[in-house]
């Protein structure tokens, strides 16, 4: 491949701009044809408005104000909407980041995948049809005829991203567009949907434009990638080598983040009582025939942390839900220092209600927005009798100022970002200094940076006050450093259970193994596999 | 979808049975005699006797209820005791007059404001928006017997386009009977319009955020394509649920409008009877308004899972 091969997207000092402020301060991307790059940058950097500016999709308000944008050899910033309309589709495709929002749930499979082909090309109806069906088939969807006349709220996130693939694929666009497209799923449909993406790249000679603030991913699919930081481009080049050295202290951070394999979790103490344990736990909800939890015994001691790990539907939230009282137990009990949740009265003693807490996976839904941060983690003390309101008000500051928000108790959460409501929530539960806190993928919405800094802030709270912990995650990243035990969940039941080491060392069950190669972590020699063999195909 | 309708049916036919008792003793428990407002002040005791007789009223509650849902089951739902008409075809031909006018005048509203709210939604913060948000507003704050007037004053009265009094029926000359009802329908599709673009509006800029359309636009569909297939169909399940408390509460009778217009529909004939205390009449009305209602939201029911696919499945 020569430097001088025309490139395929060419981005020039592009500036875009909301209101009175720029988003986007002149930032330049070239990506070749065939090529696969990773547009890199955490929340606010700008990368989904410069991805949306491509298409000139961006949402109203939002203006390109300078730059050029060349998309095969078409200058896209003056291009007409018709002419746009020509582009979208063939030329370049675009796959979103909500599986739950990105097709149309009004209309079935078969009619939102033959739109584009209706459109753009001279099909008949046989010939679209046969082509949507050899499409599902390759992104693996197991009954293509069938899911032609389904709706897509009949498949789950991951799966809607193979159809969102599949879609945007039967145009065989010159590029496609990822906006994050997994950051949604998790670990094994993750896998799954990137390692077939690049796949159907590969074989239509498709570049794609990876956008994701995950560096394993980019790691791992990419051979090329581009850091932005606050609308500026802070450093550009081949992946493997801002991998090994970066020269942005940014970019080596996110790379360390990404990295994070050094364990923060004080060693446990092995010879700590029990503090909670489940016997034979079984959660069904009302309406389904079948369970979350089919018979899961589990036991934590005092202090320890115990990550519940598995993939979307495993029934890990169920599990921690149940044993705090939040999800009706079916059959069995759990022991909390001598208070006991069962079955038969699923009643959950006021003792036991006030001594353990939870941390909820989004920081958006999870605090109330018309109440001030102040009044939101101090509400758990309303029930706190024995605390005069002086010292009510000494605990809030203390733990303000343990989870770094110091000064933040009049503001609202929307003033808040992801990372400091997350705070807020981590601030809530421990509060009252309770025994026992289940962290329910507490880091899974937040960047990678954020992520690191939040996961060092369990650990050091944890050492602090002592509570044991369920932190619950599919991210095999963040349990390495925070988890003493590791618990892995798979359809309601525990497959495996061991020291943390000893499970990502040396797993012994499959479900385990595929978890552990799902996971996305930084190893540059195999990272860049698929986007090398990719390569060698363009040529 | 089988299961579902025949849940929702089952509810129906519960929901109506409450509907029956509740307006069956509603009614009695208004102070005020039926006879004696029948023979007026003067009547005296034995006449008042023999009328309650007649009309069965001696009898006990129960007793009464019994008769007259018997009755309804065989669909006689007993006399007037104001002018001895059978209830079924007085207030079915009531119903006609007011039915019409409802159903044009919501076909109408919805025609004009789906659409205009859309493209208002679509053109948020525009000018064309602004205009749209600012003429519903307008709209919804008039109340419906004032825009009435205005509109007989200046189409009726200094126009002369239509008549300002009476009404024929659609049988009788169904031109004459087009010109009568043109004002109120006018009237009522403008009110009701006026909640129905917002609404339309505020689902569709709720949609029209969605990732599924920016999705159809990166496929290079047209503007028209996006909004008919993807922006219309979703944010049409909401209005859609308007639209049916809208059609069952309009078609219960539309008292102020008929008696502007001076129209002789359901909700006339609902008010005079109340003041009459003409209990089968009452009564025959309000079952008959609280059937339209639930029959009309079973439909709005049924149809419900035609736009969101969703619905069914639960």
């Amino acid at each position: 491949m020569t430097m001088t091969e025309k490139p395929l997207l060419d981005i020039k000092a592009l500036r875009i701009r909301v209101g009175a402020v720029d988003i986007l301060k002149g930032v330049d991307l070239t990506l070749r044809p065939g090529r696969l790059a990773a547009l890199v940058g955490e929340s606010g950097s700008g990368k989904t408005m410069l991805a949306r500016a491509i298409l000139k999709l961006l949402p109203p308000g939002v203006r390109i104000t300078g730059g050029d944008i060349t998309l095969a050899g078409e200058a896209i910033v003056p291009a007409s909407d018709r002419k746009m309309r020509t582009l979208r589709g063939p030329v370049a495709g675009m796959v979103f980041q909500e599986p739950m929002v990105s097709l149309n749930p009004a209309m079935t499979i078969g009619a939102q995948l033959a739109e584009a082909l209706r459109r753009h090309t001279g099909l008949s109806r046989d010939e679209i049809r046969a082509r949507a069906i050899e499409m599902l088939r390759r992104v693996r969807i197991a009954d293509p005829e069938g899911c032609l006349t389904s709706y897509p709220h009949q498949f789950s996130g991951g799966m809607r991203q193979r159809i969102m693939l599949a879609s945007v694929m039967l145009l065989r666009p010159k590029l496609l567009i990822a906006d994050e497209p997994t950051t949604a799923l998790d670990t094994l449909s993750q896998r799954e949907v990137l390692d077939i993406m690049v796949e159907l790249a590969r074989d239509a000679g498709t570049a794609v434009l990876l956008i994701t603030h995950n560096l394993g991913l980019v790691a791992r699919y990419t051979s090329e990638m581009t850091v932005l930081r606050n609308g500026v481009l802070v450093e550009a080049g081949a992946t493997a080598d801002l991998i090994a050295g970066a020269k942005d202290p940014y970019t080596r951070e996110l790379v360390a983040a990404a990295r994070r394999v050094e364990s923060l979790a004080e060693p446990g103490d092995m010879q700590a009582g029990e503090l909670i344990s489940a016997d034979d736990v079984a959660v069904r909800y009302r309406g389904r025939s079948d369970t979350a939890v089919s018979g899961v015994s589990l036991a934590i001691r005092r202090g320890e942390t115990v990550a519940l790990v598995g993939g979307s539907g495993s029934g890990k939230t169920s599990l921690g839900r149940a044993l705090i009282g939040l999800a009706p137990l079916e059959r069995g009990s759990v022991s909390f220092q001598g208070e006991r949740l069962s079955a038969e009265t699923n009643h959950i003693g006021r003792t036991m209600r006030l001594a353990c807490q939870m941390v909820f996976q989004d920081p958006y839904s999870s605090l109330d927005p018309r109440r001030r941060i102040g009044a939101i983690i101090a509400e758990p003390l309303r029930h706190a009798e024995d605390l005069s309101r002086d010292q009510k008000r000494e605990r809030l500051d203390e733990v303000m100022r343990d989870v770094g928000l110091a000064g933040f108790d009049l503001r609202y959460p929307h003033e808040l970002s992801g990372g400091q409501r997350q705070r807020v929530a981590i601030a809530r539960a421990i509060v009252r200094h309770p025994a026992f806190v289940v962290a329910d993928e507490p880091v899974s919405a937040l960047d990678m940076t954020i992520q690191a800094q939040v996961l060092a802030l369990i650990a050091s709270l944890q050492k602090r006050y002592g509570f044991a912990c369920l932190f619950i995650s599919h991210d095999l990243s963040a349990v390495r450093q925070i988890a003493h035990r590791i618990v892995v969940m798979d359809n309601g039941k525990v497959v495996e259970e061991g020291p943390t080491r000893r499970i990502l060392d040396a797993p012994e069950h499959a479900y385990t193994r595929s978890l552990i190669e799902a996971a996305p972590g930084i190893d540059p020699k195999v990272g860049s596999a698929p986007s090398r063999q990719l390569e060698r195909s363009v040529q | 979808m089988f299961r579902y309708a025949a849940n929702r049916l089952g509810m129906t036919l519960i929901t109506l049975l409450l509907v029956a008792v509740t307006v069956f003793i509603l009614i009695r428990i208004i102070p005020g005699d039926a006879a004696q407002l029948m023979l007026g002040e003067s009547a005296n005791a034995q006449q008042l006797e023999i009328l309650r007789q007649r009309w069965g009223l001696d009898q006990p509650w129960p007793l009464q209820f019994l008769y007259w849902i018997g009755g309804v089951l065989t669909g006689d739902l007993g006399v007037s005791t104001r002018t001895g008409q059978a209830v079924l075809p007085l207030i079915l031909d009531r119903f006609a007059v007011s039915s019409v006018i409802v159903l044009v005048a919501v076909a109408l509203a919805a025609l004009i404001a789906i659409p205009a709210g859309i493209v208002a939604a679509w053109k948020q913060n525009s000018a064309t928006d602004l205009t749209v948000v600012s003429l519903a507003t307008l709209l919804l704050s008039i109340p419906s017997f004032w825009l009435g007037l205005l509109l007989l004053v200046g189409f009726g009265l200094k126009l002369k386009w239509v008549p300002v009094l009476g009404y024929v029926g659609f049988s009788d000359d169904f031109f004459k009977a087009v010109s009568f009802v043109i004002l109120p329908v006018a009237t009522l599709a403008l009110i009701e319009a006026g909640v129905l673009i917002r609404m339309a509006r505020a689902s569709a800029i709720e949609v029209l955020r969605l990732e599924y359309v920016t999705h159809a636009r990166a496929k290079g569909l047209s503007e028209r394509q996006v909004l008919l297939r993807h922006v219309f169909p979703n944010a049409f399940a909401p209005t859609l649920t308007l639209i049916g408390l809208m059609l069952g509460n309009l078609l219960g009778g539309i008292a102020v409008l008929e008696t502007v217009f001076t129209l002789p529909g359901l909700g006339r004939l609902l008010v005079e009877s109340i003041y009459a205390r003409d209990y089968p009449v009452v009564q025959g009305c309000l079952l008959l308004t609280a059937g339209v209602f639930v029959l009309v939201n079973l439909i709005v029911d049924l149809l419900y899972p035609i736009f969101d696919p969703r619905v069914s499945a639960v």
